[in-house]
């Protein structure tokens, strides 16, 4: 993609790498202005009770919490993407990744960090196993992939609540909660507030931020590093560009399929723990939904580059957070999500627009250096 | 001689299915209950694939149709609960259209990826309605943030003379369900089962319906729906004969848009009676799937949809029924390895002999289903059929690629 002449920084270049998401921002506080007026209030109310309150320790530690898992699913469902297909399946894979690492989790007693590990592989294994049968049946039947993992999303809601309730569960008089035993204590990870504190952040009421945010940070440089600068990468990404050409190069396209979503189901599988081993220690029914399905629009914000969806996990962890404080002021802090779909729907068209100018300004300057 | 062999398809149907009721006693599998639950179940789905159906013909894909539909439900039971049901419908065509509207810009004026922004209109969508409806909620007007007040019913009817009904005072008499009460071997299956989808039917639904062979008449006989297609096939060409293209993917997206939203209006005035968010459920998706397995042709999308109004209709009133469709499932299996077995592939009838046997197993040994799993039949059902299907599919040549006139892409 990346050819000599775009390699030059011009003014005009760095001026159109900005552009998009400049408009981007643009146009979605527009939006979510309109929705702030619409219920007869100001938004620069709202934006400055949203940045105050964001902007609090307390408040930031939520944000990365809410980002962390967000990113990892967001990791996911970009290494299909880059391989040109379309994992809409990470919310099943990580609540099976999640229930089966609890309860199998739960089960013996190991060295701390060799526990957690051990749960690592058992929520990679589960996750790739169910994303495996959407590459079966994409390998072997020809079944498009965005229906398959959709089905198999309502599959694993159905399987989860009824090997809970059913086989899971521990059997407590009085409750209603159902949920797994409790995992040991070297399966937990412990949150990062003792090395905080020495960084002279003090304590907060909300807890600590989760143990699994420098996984997500390690699995974000991996995911860089692998699909920029090894082979399989390359492989990876030239079966997603133009699946022709990888072929005739030589790359086996159908077992690059089969790989990413697999690979792509294994790391959905570790993006339901942040919570799992960092608070509630147990899989019940109030394991968060949605997870998946924000991620994808964190994938399609942040350009399924690692930096890119680093920021924009932390943008939407960010307004889910700070939105609560609109409460205070009457608005309802649903506005949330009109801010994440405006932001996203408009930065989608603006990266477009802009990748076409672009294009156009590069076969004029071709064709300039051909005339000369 | 199509429908004479559509016609011979369904009564062997309607026999097998006969057949189990008569072994295990699942008297649900050919009642006239389920048979109109289904109906019911149908309509939303054969909506969201008849909107599909005009969006993918015309080259865009539209995996947006789930939050159309959403669109649909939401402005139904606003717009429902305040003038009336078939304001309610209208509105929900219009909503649905609005945010067909969004997807036709992003895809078709700015050549955004089909999927993406499909997938970004049901985030959006999903996030306006429970904005909104917390909205007025607060504003004291709805019951709850996720419900809208009680919708008027519109009234049902059914076929004179043969499944009861009422004409201008008349009350017909209902012989198909007399028939059915006779508990005759087949005639009475075959009775109940008429019964069900001609009787008490709402007309919302008989339109829907009808909607079906104008779609075909649409595309296939008039100049529009010849223009439509081939914006879907081959662009170019198109363009070089005086098509425009962008204007057919614009019309093709629109009233892709409109029929999804109606699709949420129906779930929400028709098959409910006041709006609930999460009330689509994911049905726009399976719509896509129905007309997938229908091969982006009007008559397949029917019998997707029926497909999965069957199993979703078994699945509510009775989990023992599902328990019995087993049966049906070896039925098919041995079907298929006979099939296979006479085109010697000895390799795969063996295979689909041992599935049967082993459906045949589980059947037996498992008295009940627990209803966590019974839910999970329509959409077990849609990755089977997928699976089964998926190969002797032909999308339109050029669905899902952005095109871009006379030019670089």
């Amino acid at each position: 993609m990346s050819n000599a002449l775009s390699r030059k920084f011009t003014p005009s270049k760095v001026g159109l790498a900005i552009a998009a998401p400049l408009a981007a921002a643009i146009f979605s506080i527009l939006i979510s202005s309109l929705a702030v007026i619409a219920s007869k209030k100001s938004p620069v109310d709202a934006f400055k009770t949203m940045w105050e309150f964001g902007t609090t320790t307390g408040s930031l530690m939520e944000v990365i919490n809410t980002a962390t898992p967000y990113y990892i699913a967001a990791i996911a469902i970009a290494v299909t993407f880059r391989a040109g297909l379309f994992n809409i399946g990470v919310e099943g894979q990580l609540r099976l990744g999640a229930l089966f690492s609890c309860y199998i989790g739960a089960m013996f007693v190991l060295p701390p960090v060799l526990h957690v590990a051990a749960v690592f592989i058992v929520a990679m294994t589960f996750g790739g196993l169910w994303a495996a049968i959407a590459a079966y049946l994409k390998v072997k039947r020809g079944v498009n992939e965005v229906i398959s993992t959709i089905m198999l999303n309502a599959l694993a809601g159905g399987l989860s609540a009824y090997l809970l309730s059913k086989h899971f569960a521990l059997v407590e008089e009085g409750s209603n909660n159902l949920q797994t035993k409790e995992l040991p204590a070297s399966a937990q990870i412990p949150d990062l507030m003792p090395l905080l504190r020495k960084l002279g952040v003090e304590d907060q009421p909300g807890g600590g931020v989760y143990g699994m945010f420098f996984v997500a940070v390690a699995l974000g440089l991996i995911f860089w590093f692998v699909v920029n600068r090894t082979r399989f990468g390359f492989e990876l990404r030239a079966s997603g560009l133009n699946p022709i050409a990888a072929r005739v190069s030589g790359v086996n396209s159908k077992k690059m399929t089969f790989i990413a979503l697999v690979i792509s189901g294994a790391i959905a599988g570790l993006s339901g723990l942040p919570e799992v081993l960092g608070q509630t220690h147990s899989y019940n029914l109030g394991f968060r939904a949605g997870i998946g399905f924000s991620a994808i629009a964190v994938a399609l914000l942040g350009r399924n580059s690692a930096g890119g969806m680093a920021i924009s996990a932390l943008l939407f962890g960010f307004l889910e957070v700070s939105s609560r404080a609109l409460e205070l002021i009457d608005i309802a802090p649903e506005t949330y999500v009109i801010m994440q779909g405006s932001i996203l729907l408009s930065s989608v068209v603006a990266y477009e627009v802009v990748r076409r100018f672009r294009l156009t300004l590069q076969s004029k300057e071709l064709a300039k250096v051909v005339q000369a | 001689m199509k429908a004479m062999k559509i016609l011979r398809y369904a009564t062997m149907l309607v026999f097998v299915l006969a057949s189990i009721r008569i072994i295990t006693g699942a008297s649900d599998l050919t009642s006239s209950g389920t048979a109109s639950a289904a109906l019911l179940l149908s309509v939303p789905i054969v909506l969201a694939a008849l909107g599909g159906l005009f969006s993918e013909r015309a080259g865009v894909v539209n995996i947006g149709l789930e939050g159309m539909m959403i669109m649909g439900a939401w402005a139904g039971g606003y717009i429902g609960s305040q003038h009336g049901p078939w304001a309610g419908l209208f509105a929900a065509m219009i909503f649905g259209s609005i945010g067909a509207l969004v997807h036709a810009i992003a895809t078709v004026t700015f050549g955004v990826d089909h999927v993406v922004s499909g997938v970004a209109i049901n985030i959006i969508a999903a996030g306006l309605v429970r904005y909104l409806s917390t909205l007025l909620y607060q504003g004291g007007s709805w019951p709850g943030p996720s419900q809208s007040p009680g919708i008027e019913s519109i009234s049902l009817n059914g076929l004179p003379v043969l499944s009861g009904g009422h004409y201008f005072g008349w009350k017909s008499p209902d012989l198909l369900g007399s028939i059915a009460n006779l508990n005759w071997f087949f005639v009475s299956d075959m009775a109940s089962i008429l019964r069900g989808l001609t009787g008490d039917v709402s007309y919302v639904t008989v339109v829907a319906i009808c909607f079906v062979p104008l779609a075909y008449f649409i595309l296939w006989r008039t100049a529009f729906g010849l223009r439509l297609r081939s914006a879907g096939e081959a662009p170019v060409a198109a363009e070089s004969l005086g098509v425009n293209v962008y204007a057919m993917k614009y019309a093709g997206v629109l009233i892709s848009g409109g029929f999804a939203g109606l699709g949420g209006g129906f779930l929400a005035i028709v098959a409910a009676s006041n709006y609930q968010e999460n009330q689509v459920a994911g049905r726009g998706y399976i719509g896509l799937a129905a007309l997938l397995f229908g091969n982006y042709r009007p008559g397949g999308l029917l019998a997707g949809a029926g497909l999965f109004g069957f199993a979703d209709a078994l699945q509510l009133r009775d989990s023992a029924a599902i328990h019995a469709l087993l049966l049906f499932i070896v039925a098919i299996l041995a079907f298929v390895a006979f099939r296979k077995f006479k085109a010697g592939k000895q390799m795969s009838a063996i295979l689909s002999i041992a599935a049967a046997g082993f459906t045949l197993w589980f059947y037996f040994a498992v008295d009940e289903l627990p209803g966590q799993l019974v839910t999970m039949t329509p959409y077990i059902a849609t990755i089977l059929v997928m699976a089964l299907a998926s190969q002797r599919l032909r999308m339109p040549a050029a669905d899902g690629i952005p095109y871009r006139r006379g030019g670089l892409r």
